[in-house]
């Protein structure tokens, strides 16, 4: 224990309901109505109790803090996904220095200062700890929304009786290539489909990875009963496949999406002709 | 001869997002050297998969891209090293259609065949570098 003879841990503990009102007052105003005075005088009554349990280290990472340090990385995760800006966020440990000041203005305690200096450090690392675990949150939240994004993304459209396309845009990644590829198989079940068309006009690149997604996709799609169709490669995709080595078999491909339609038609039996009754 | 070369930015290879940002830096980079589409293609869906091995079979590493200039010809360069188990037998890696894992065997030959300049340094107790390099034609 330190030989100090008065430092913050005492000051804190003998101005505790002081302190506790000043702090939640700062908060609440900072977080202008969005969160009740019950709640934020909740959470910060169980920070400067563990804060206090910590017995005075000024090492943030010491495992006296551990329950500190859980509450805080709680209260940031909470924040992030409501949305408060990592201020909002880090103001609820900050807030405390600004507390202690104006109770130590109040009372002209001078020892105090001192006190208040070394607790003013720890408060500092206490708020970048929580503006890391805010960030971490934040980043987990934008790659969940990406990820369903990308389940948006995979529209699986029915061009006819018995003939859904995909149309693959942008970059293929593999948790990307394995949710349409999924999206796809699926909806051939789903519509009793024969004909599925994979236009790639979209792709920026075709490497193996993607290739042999495909190609396990019209694999499957034969064992549903249905024959694909890929369409839309593109001339430098052609050269770039053909360099790599890749061989598509006996999968048929069409330059594009009609070309692939017409030949899904006529493999359905149907097939298009001239009306007549229009122009010549 | 004149030749230079800017200093490479290296990039990260830990997980399936790093493999699709650094083939999307490979490409503004050729997009900026003029590559033409079939080469810009070429050069990104290389880098792809070498930096998919890197991520797969090298346990994660990273990708230094530099553009290269010789005598007023802009190059790409792109080094891509682990600190991985290496490849025991290259000459059999480099087989058309030969896989360690369950690929198509085809990233590391098909990569020689799409770049002109294709190296390859690996050791079991070193990991594995390959580098490459695309001229603009
Ligand atoms: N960085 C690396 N470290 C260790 N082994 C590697 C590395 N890169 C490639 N290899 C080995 O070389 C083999 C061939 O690689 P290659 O990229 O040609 O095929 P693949 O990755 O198995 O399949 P794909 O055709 O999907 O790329 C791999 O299966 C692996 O055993
Ligand atoms: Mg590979």
């Amino acid at each position: 224990m330190s030989e100090e003879t008065y430092d913050w841990v005492r000051l804190l503990q003998e101005n505790r309901d002081d302190v506790l009102a000043r702090w939640t007052e700062i908060v609440r105003g900072s977080l202008a109505g969005r969160m009740s005075a019950t709640e934020s005088s909740h959470d910060l009554r169980e920070v400067l109790d563990a804060l206090l349990a910590g017995q005075g280290s000024t090492d943030v990472r010491s495992p006296s803090y551990d329950g500190l340090r859980s509450l805080l990385a709680e209260l940031s995760r909470t924040r992030a996904r409501q949305g408060f800006t990592p201020t909002e966020t880090a103001v609820s440990v900050f807030a405390l220095k600004e507390a202690v000041l104006g109770l130590l203005q109040a009372s002209g305690d001078l020892r105090g200062y001192r006190a208040f200096a070394d607790l003013s450090g720890l408060v500092d690392e206490l708020g970048l700890f929580m503006v890391e675990t805010y960030s971490a949150t934040r980043e987990t939240v934008i790659a969940e929304q990406a990820e369903s994004l990308l389940e948006l993304s995979t529209p699986v459209v029915k061009l006819w009786d018995g003939i859904v396309a995909l149309p693959l845009v942008g970059t293929l990644d593999s948790a990307r290539t394995q949710v349409v590829m999924e999206a796809l198989l699926q909806a051939l079940v789903d519509t009793g489909s024969e004909h599925a068309i994979i236009d790639i006009t979209g792709v920026a690149a075709v490497d193996t990875q993607v290739a042999q997604h495909l190609l396990k996709t019209v694999q499957a799609a034969r064992l549903l009963g249905a024959e694909c169709i890929i369409s839309g490669i593109r001339p430098q995709i052609a050269q770039t496949v053909v360099a790599l080595g890749i061989e598509f078999g006996d999968i048929q491909t069409k330059a594009n999406l009609s070309d692939a339609m017409l030949l899904a038609l006529r493999r359905s039996g149907l097939d298009v002709v001239k009306s007549g009754r229009g122009r010549g | 001869m004149t030749s230079s070369t800017t200093e490479p930015t290296t990039y990260a290879v830990a997980a399936d997002a790093d493999v699709v940002r650094v083939r999307q830096a490979v490409r503004d980079l050729a997009v900026q050297a003029k590559f033409s589409l079939v080469d810009q293609t070429k050069l990104v869906t290389a880098t792809s998969e070498l930096a998919r091995n890197t991520l797969v079979y090298g346990g994660g590493g990273e990708a230094l891209v530099a553009l290269l200039d010789k005598a007023g010809r802009p190059g790409i360069e792109i080094w891509f090293r682990d600190e991985g188990p290496g490849i025991p037998d290259l000459d059999l890696a480099l087989t058309d259609g030969w896989t360690s894992g369950g690929g198509m065997g085809l990233g590391l030959s098909g990569a020689k065949r799409l770049v002109d300049e294709f190296e390859v340094d690996t050791a079991p107790d070193r990991g594995t570098r390959v580098r490459i390099v695309k001229w603009r034609r």
